[in-house]
C-alpha cells in the first residue's frame, strides 16, 4: 500500500511538474526512480520534521504541490503545531504522508504506533484525512489528491492487505458498502474494513446473521449523504477503528448522528483501542488481538450488541 | 560592548520618528500591543522596504516580488506602520488595530493583510516557511530574494536551528536571516533566560554568511543588505537593537514587551517622543 501509494505521487509527478516529494530521511532506495528522473523536486531532507512541513508550506504558497512523508507519529504529534499554522491555517494543498498508521509498527513499541493521529489531525480545520485499507483503493484516492485545493493527511497502513475494494472505483469523499444486508451494519475506516468483513462472514456462516460493511475511507469530510442513508437503513451500527476511541473516526460519527435530522435514529457503538499506550510488541495481528480488535472480537461485540 | 552600547543610542531622523508614530496610532486604536518589540524593529523594516526589497503594493503577490516574513510576529505592529505607509493599505486603518473586525490583528495574518507573507506568531515557524519559498524560486528560476525577521528569544526554538541546517545544505545564497538582537524576551535578559552567545560563532559552524550591525543605522544597515552576494552560503544578519527604541522610558524595559492598557501619563510620555521638534 505505502509502495502503490508513493508509486502514485510518482505518477503525478510525471503529469505535472509542480509535485515535489519532500522525504524525512526516510529508508534508503525510496522512490529513486523519482528522484532519477526528477532530481530537482525530490528533497530528502534531514530528521527534522518541524521544518519539512514549514518548508512544504511555503512551496505551496508558491503553487506547488508538496507530498511530504514519513513516520505516522512524526508526521503528525511531533509537527503538530506546524502542520496547524503552516499547512491548515494557510490552507495549503500539502499532503502529509504517514506510514504505518496505527498498530503497524508493533514491534517498535508505542513511540512508533499511531494511535491517536486520526483524533488529533480531524480537529484541525480545513484539512482532510483518508485511511485506505488496500492498494487499489490507495491508488484511486491518490491519483485523485492532486485535485484538492487545501491539506491532506493520508494515512498509511502495512501493506499487502487483502484487495478488497476491486469491484468499486474509490473516490475521495463517498463511502461504500461492502456488504449491504441486514438490520445491523459494521462502520471501517483502513484497515478495519477487512476485519469488519471477516466478522461479518463468521455471523453469517456459523450464528445466521446478516451484517453489514460499510466502509468510509474518507474520514474528514465525512459523506454525510451516505451516513444519513446508513442511519435511516440499520438498526445498530459498530464503527471500528485502529485508533483511540477518544475523538477518533468513532467520535465523528457519534458528532454527526447528534446533529443529523432522522427519525428512528440507530444505536451506535464505538470500538477502537482503549485509553492506554499499547505496550506489547509482536506483530500488528498480535496487537490488534491483544486490544481486542480482531475479527473474532468484533463478531462477538456485535452478537452482544444485537442482545442489549 | 560600551562601544556598542554608544552606537546603540544612534539619534533617529524624521522618517523613523514618523514610522513610530503610525505604530503608536495602532497601539492607541487598539488600546494595547507589543510596543517593545515593534520598535527595536522599525530600521530594519524600514530599510529593507527604502532600499532592497522589490515589491508592488497594487500586486502585493506578484511571483516576482522579494519575500519577506516576520517570523517574529509580535513585532507586526511595525510590520503594519511600513505597509501602510507604502500604500499596501489605508493608513486610517491603523487605528482598527486589534478590534474585532480589523484586518490588523496582534499577530499579522496573510488572508487578512496585503504584503503579508504568512500568518506568524508561533515562534520558529517562518524560517522553513521562508526556506520553502526561496527553493520554490530556484525551481521556478525566479532570483528573488526572501528574508526572514526573526527575534533573539525566538531562536531559543530548535526548529529555527533545523531551518539554519538546511538552507546552507541547499546553498541557498537569496535567503536572508535577520535577528532583532534586542537581548530581551518577555520574562527578561536573555542572559538570564537562554543565553544565544556565541551567536555569531553558531551561526558560522551552521553555515551562514554572517553580518553585524547596529539595526538602527540605516546606512549601515543598508550598506550590509545591499552587499553584493560573493558566495552561495545563506545570509544571517545580526541586528543588534534596543527593545522600545526611541522611547527613553521603554527602552530595554521588558515591561513595555507587551503593553495591554495605556494610562493619560504613559501617553503623554510616549507623544513627547514622537512629537515633531
Amino acid at each position: 500500500m505505502r509502495q502503490t501509494c508513493l508509486n502514485t505521487v510518482f505518477e503525478l509527478a510525471k503529469k505535472n511538474k509542480k509535485v515535489v516529494f519532500i522525504g524525512s530521511d526516510l529508508g534508503p532506495g525510496v522512490l529513486d526512480s523519482f528522484k532519477k528522473k526528477f532530481p530537482n523536486r525530490f528533497f530528502m531532507e534531514g530528521v527534522a520534521e518541524q521544518s519539512i512541513i514549514g518548508m512544504a508550506a511555503g512551496m505551496a504558497f508558491d503553487k506547488f504541490r508538496p507530498y511530504v512523508n514519513t513516520i505516522a507519529t512524526f508526521i503528525t504529534r511531533r509537527c503538530y503545531e506546524q502542520v496547524a499554522i503552516d499547512v491548515c491555517l494557510h490552507n495549503l494543498p500539502v499532503t502529509l504522508i504517514g506510514n504505518g498508521g496505527g498498530l503497524v509498527y508493533a514491534p517498535l513499541g508505542p513511540t512508533h504506533q499511531a494511535t491517536e493521529d486520526i483524533s488529533i489531525i480531524r480537529v484541525l480545520p480545513n484539512i482532510s484525512i483518508i485511511s485506505p485499507c488496500d492498494a487499489h483503493e490507495m491508488k484511486h484516492l491518490m491519483e485523485q489528491s492532486i485535485n484538492l485545493k487545501g491539506p491532506l493527511y493520508v494515512r498509511i497502513a502495512r501493506g499487502g492487505e487483502e484487495i478488497v475494494t476491486d469491484k468499486f472505483k474509490p473516490k475521495i469523499g463517498k463511502g461504500i458498502y461492502l456488504k449491504n444486508e441486514g438490520e445491523y451494519c459494521f462502520l471501517t475506516t483502513g484497515i478495519t474494513c477487512q476485519i469488519a468483513l471477516k466478522a461479518s462472514e463468521y455471523l453469517k456462516n456459523k450464528k445466521n446473521i446478516e451484517c453489514g460493511v460499510a466502509h468510509l475511507s474518507t474520514i474528514k469530510p465525512l459523506d454525510k449523504k451516505f451516513l444519513k442513508q446508513l442511519m435511516k437503513k440499520f438498526n445498530k451500527i459498530i464503527t471500528i477503528e485502529e485508533n483511540f476511541i477518544s475523538g477518533g473516526f468513532g467520535s465523528s460519527i457519534l458528532e454527526y448522528a447528534s446533529d443529523c435530522q432522522i427519525k428512528n435514529k440507530p444505536i451506535i457503538k464505538i470500538i477502537g483501542l482503549k485509553d492506554r499506550f499499547v505496550k506489547k510488541y509482536g506483530t500488528q495481528k498480535e496487537l490488534l488481538d491483544y486490544t481486542n480488535l480482531g475479527y473474532m472480537d468484533l463478531a462477538n461485540k456485535m452478537l452482544k450488541f444485537i442482545k442489549e | 560592548m560600551r562601544k556598542l552600547k554608544t552606537e546603540l543610542n544612534i539619534k533617529l531622523d524624521k522618517r523613523s520618528i514618523y514610522l513610530r508614530s503610525l505604530v503608536v496610532k495602532c497601539l492607541y486604536g487598539g488600546g494595547r500591543g507589543h510596543m517593545g518589540s515593534a520598535m527595536s524593529l522599525i530600521e530594519i523594516l524600514r530599510v529593507i522596504y527604502d532600499k532592497v526589497i522589490k515589491y508592488n503594493p497594487k500586486k502585493p503577490y506578484d511571483i516576482k516580488r522579494d519575500r519577506l516574513i516576520l517570523s517574529k510576529g509580535h513585532g507586526c505592529l511595525a510590520l503594519y506602520a511600513i505597509l501602510a505607509d507604502k500604500k499596501f493599505f489605508s493608513k486610517k486603518k491603523l487605528s482598527s488595530s486589534s478590534k474585532f473586525d480589523s484586518i490588523l490583528g496582534g499577530h499579522p495574518e496573510r488572508d487578512k493583510v496585503p504584503g503579508v507573507e504568512a500568518s506568524t506568531g508561533s515562534l520558529g515557524h517562518g524560517p522553513a516557511i521562508g526556506l520553502g519559498m526561496a527553493i520554490a524560486g530556484r525551481l521556478n528560476n525566479l532570483n528573488y530574494k526572501t528574508f526572514v525577521i526573526v527575534g533573539d528569544g525566538e531562536i531559543n526554538e530548535g526548529s529555527f536551528w533545523e531551518t539554519a541546517m538546511m538552507a546552507s545544505k541547499h546553498k541557498l545564497r537569496n535567503y536572508y536571516v535577520l535577528i532583532d538582537y534586542n537581548k530581551i524576551q518577555s520574562y527578561g535578559q536573555l542572559k538570564e533566560v537562554l543565553d544565544l552567545e556565541p551567536l555569531k560563532d553558531k551561526l558560522i559552524s551552521f553555515g551562514f554568511e554572517v553580518n553585524q550591525v547596529n539595526g538602527h543605522d540605516v546606512e549601515k544597515l543598508t550598506k550590509v543588505l545591499k552587499k553584493k552576494c560573493k558566495n552561495t552560503k545563506p545570509k544571517a544578519i545580526i541586528c543588534h537593537t534596543v527593545k522600545g527604541k526611541g522611547f527613553y522610558f521603554a527602552e530595554n524595559n521588558p515591561f513595555w514587551h507587551h503593553k495591554n492598557s495605556f494610562t493619560d501619563k504613559e501617553k503623554l510620555l510616549i507623544n513627547s517622543c514622537i512629537e515633531e521638534k
